[in-house]
C-alpha cells in the first residue's frame, strides 16, 4: 500500500447477513486499529443495503460475505466495480470449496470465517486495487443477477431484474423498460439472453421480454400486401413490441400456451 | 403434489466396462457352452470335441457382445433397468443370428436355413439371460453392506458452513455475552457428540426431538430474530418410540439452509408431530425464497434419509416433499414423514 493512503484513515463497508458476524468483525478491526488506521464507514446485512449506505460516500475497502439473502456477495462486488471510485474488495466466506479455489487462482482477495486478526491486518495491507473483472465475477457467481445497475447523473442505479419488463437494443444502447420508466445499461443483449434466459425470451433481434410480462400477441397491418407482423401486448406497460418472422416460429408454441 | 417414488425398483445393469465383470461374462458363458456340450456328448471325450467346436461359434460372438456392451455400457445404464435388460437381450440375439448366417456363407456349411439361425438367437438370449440374472441376485446379495457403509458416511456429515458459522458466532459472543458463548460452545460439542455417534442404532424420539431443539438454539444465535421456530407437538406422542437417528435435524438443517438464509426477513420454521392411527406424522414446513425451484444441495440429504427409512421400515414409511405457492405470492416448502409406530425390530 503507498504512503498517503497509509497516513488518511483507511474507509471501511463491512457487509454481513449474521448480525454475530458483522459484530466480531467490527471486534477485530477495533484489534488492529492502531496497527491500521481506519475508519468503518457504513454495515450493511446484504448487498442492496450495502450499495444504498455507501451512497456518495468514498469506501476504499469492502469486507463482504458471500452468502447473503437479496444480493450476494458476489453480485455486490459486481455492482461495486462499477462505482466512479471502485473499492477493493476482501471476500469473508464461511465454507464454499468453489469459490475458494476460484479465488486463489485468480488472485482474488478472501478471508474465511472464522477471521483472525493478523489475517485481516494482512489482507487490508496488501489488498489488490484494481477493481475485479466483470467476467471473473460472472463466472464466480452461481446464478443470475437480481439487479442491473446503471448510472445516472453520477449516481449509480439499481434496478431490479424481476420489474423489467423489457430489454431493447437501439443503435449502440441497451434499454430497460421497467413499469415506470426505461434506463440506459451498458450490457450487450446477447450477454442479457444468455444470463436470463430462463425469464426473458427473444422477440425480435433487438428485443427481449420478460415471460410473465407478455400479455398475448396480435397481428398488425393487417389489409397491405403480406407484410404483416406479429406484436406482443405487455401486461403493465401500453406499448407493442414487435416479433420478428424470425423467432415467431420459435415463440408460437409461448403463444399457445397463453391463449390456453 | 411432487411425491417421490419410494426407492426405485430393480438393480441396475452391471458396469460391462469393468474388468470384473467381463470376466464373469466369458467365464459364464463357456460355463454355459461347456454344460451344453456334455448334454449333447455321449462320452467326456466326445464332450470336448463338441466343446471345442461350439467354441468356434460360442467366441467370437461373446467377444464381439463384450466389445459392443463396453462401448455402449454408459447409455445403457443411464436407461431404465428393463429398457436395458432388453436391449442387451436383443442384442445378443441380433448378433448372434447375423454371426451364424455370416458363418454358414463363408463355409458353406449345412445351415439350416431360418430355423437355425432362429435357434441361434434364442441361445444366445438364453444365454445372456442367465448372465443378467446372476448379475441382478449377486448385486442384491451385496447391496446392505454397501448401503449400510454409505449411510454411514453420510448421516455423519454435517454442513461445514454451519459449523464454521456456528463458531464464528460463539466467537463474537465471547467478550459481549461469555456466559451465552458458553452454553453455545456445550450445545455445539453435545450436536457434534450426536453426529458422531454409530448411527446404525434406532434412538428415541424424544432424544430426536432434544437435538433439533439445541440445533435450532445454535442457529438462533446466529439468526437471532430472523428464525422462528414453531413446535407443535400432539400430547399423546410415543416419546419411547425409536426412530432412526439424525431423522429429522437435517431436515430442520436444509429449511435453514433453503429457506430461512436466503429469505432475508423473518420466517417461520413449522414442526408438527401426531398421531394418525398406526403412524407417526412429521410435518416440516419453511418459507422458500421466490422460486420454487428445488434447491441443489438438499436432495443429498432427502435421499439419505429417504434410503434409511426404506432400510429400517421397507414400504411402510414414506416421505414426501411438496412446494407450495401461496396465495400472497409466498411459497413455501413441506417436507412429511410417516412411520409405523409399532415396536420396531432391533
Amino acid at each position: 500500500m503507498n504512503a498517503p493512503a497509509l497516513a488518511s484513515p483507511l474507509l471501511l463497508l463491512i457487509c454481513d447477513d449474521e448480525a454475530p458476524a458483522l459484530a466480531r468483525l467490527r471486534d477485530l478491526l477495533a484489534d488492529i486499529a492502531l496497527e491500521l488506521p481506519h475508519v468503518i464507514v457504513a454495515e450493511a446485512d446484504n448487498g442492496l443495503r450495502a450499495l444504498a449506505a455507501i451512497e456518495g460516500l468514498r469506501v476504499d475497502v469492502a469486507l463482504v460475505d458471500i452468502r447473503m439473502p437479496k444480493m450476494d456477495g458476489i453480485e455486490l462486488a459486481a455492482h461495486l466495480s462499477r462505482l466512479e471510485y471502485p473499492p477493493a474488495v476482501i471476500f469473508v466466506t464461511a465454507y464454499d470449496t468453489y469459490a475458494v479455489q476460484a479465488f486463489e487462482l485468480n488472485a482474488v482477495d478472501y478471508l474465511v470465517k472464522p477471521v483472525r486478526a493478523l489475517r485481516l491486518l494482512e489482507a487490508l495491507r496488501k489488498v489488490h486495487r484494481h477493481p475485479l473483472p466483470s467476467a471473473l465475477l460472472a463466472q464466480l457467481s452461481q446464478g443470475a443477477r437480481s439487479h442491473l445497475s446503471c448510472h445516472e447523473r453520477g449516481r449509480l442505479l439499481l434496478i431490479a431484474v424481476a420489474e423489467i419488463v423489457y430489454f431493447r437494443a437501439d443503435l449502440k444502447y441497451v434499454t430497460a423498460r421497467t413499469g415506470d420508466r426505461e434506463f440506459l445499461l451498458d450490457e450487450s443483449l446477447t450477454h442479457l439472453e444468455h444470463e436470463f434466459g430462463a425469464k426473458f425470451i427473444r422477440l425480435h433481434r433487438g428485443v427481449l421480454a420478460a415471460r410473465e410480462a407478455i400479455a398475448g400477441f396480435e397481428k398488425s397491418g393487417a389489409g397491405d400486401d403480406a407484410e404483416t407482423q406479429w406484436q406482443a401486448i405487455l401486461r403493465d406497460v401500453p406499448e407493442r413490441l414487435p416479433v420478428s418472422r424470425r423467432q415467431w416460429p420459435l415463440l408460437k408454441s409461448f403463444a399457445r400456451r397463453l391463449s390456453s | 403434489m411432487a411425491s417421490i417414488k419410494q426407492n426405485p425398483a430393480g438393480q441396475p445393469l452391471p458396469d460391462f466396462r469393468n474388468s470384473g465383470v467381463m470376466l464373469r461374462i466369458l467365464l459364464g458363458v463357456n460355463f454355459l457352452a461347456l454344460a451344453a456340450a456334455l448334454v449333447q456328448s455321449q462320452g467326456v471325450q466326445d464332450s470336448l470335441q463338441h466343446f471345442i467346436d461350439m467354441a468356434a461359434w460360442v467366441q467370437p460372438l461373446l467377444l464381439f457382445n463384450l466389445a459392443l456392451l463396453a462401448v455402449l455400457g454408459n447409455s445403457l445404464q443411464r436407461a431404465p433397468a428393463w429398457i436395458g435388460r432388453t436391449l442387451v437381450l436383443l442384442l445378443a440375439a441380433a448378433s448372434a443370428i447375423v454371426l451364424s448366417a455370416l458363418w454358414s456363407h463363408l463355409i458353406f456349411a449345412d445351415a439350416g436355413g431360418g430355423q437355425a439361425l432362429l435357434r441361434a438367437g434364442l441361445l444366445a438370449a438364453l444365454a445372456a439371460g442367465f448372465m443378467l440374472a446372476y448379475f441382478a441376485l449377486r448385486a442384491g446379495a451385496l447391496s446392505p453392506a454397501l448401503v449400510e457403509a454409505r449411510l454411514q458416511a453420510l448421516s455423519a456429515r454435517i454442513r461445514p458452513h454451519f459449523l464454521f458459522n456456528s463458531l464464528n458466532a460463539v466467537l463474537s459472543l465471547i467478550r459481549a455475552d461469555p456466559r451465552r458463548a458458553e452454553t453455545a460452545l456445550e450445545e455445539l460439542a453435545d450436536l457434534f457428540r450426536v453426529l458422531m455417534r454409530d448411527h446404525r442404532e434406532l434412538v428415541p424420539l424424544a432424544d430426536e426431538l432434544a437435538l433439533c431443539r439445541q440445533y435450532l438454539a445454535l442457529e438462533k444465535l446466529r439468526l437471532a430474530e430472523r428464525l422462528h421456530v414453531e413446535w407443535d407437538l400432539a400430547p399423546d406422542l410415543p416419546l419411547h418410540l425409536k426412530v432412526p437417528p439424525l431423522m429429522v435435524q437435517p431436515l430442520l438443517e436444509n429449511a435453514v439452509y433453503h429457506g430461512i438464509e436466503p429469505l432475508g426477513d423473518p420466517g417461520t420454521i413449522r414442526i408438527r408431530l401426531a398421531r394418525r392411527a398406526d403412524a407417526l406424522q412429521l410435518d416440516i414446513v419453511n418459507p422458500c425464497a421466490g422460486s420454487v425451484e428445488k434447491p441443489r444441495g438438499s436432495h443429498m440429504a432427502l435421499d439419505n434419509i429417504r434410503e434409511r427409512l426404506a432400510l429400517y421400515y421397507d414400504l411402510e414409511a414414506r416421505l414426501d416433499t411438496d412446494a407450495v405457492a401461496l396465495g400472497d405470492g409466498r411459497h413455501e416448502y413441506r417436507v412429511r414423514i410417516l412411520l409405523p409406530c409399532r415396536a420396531q425390530r432391533q
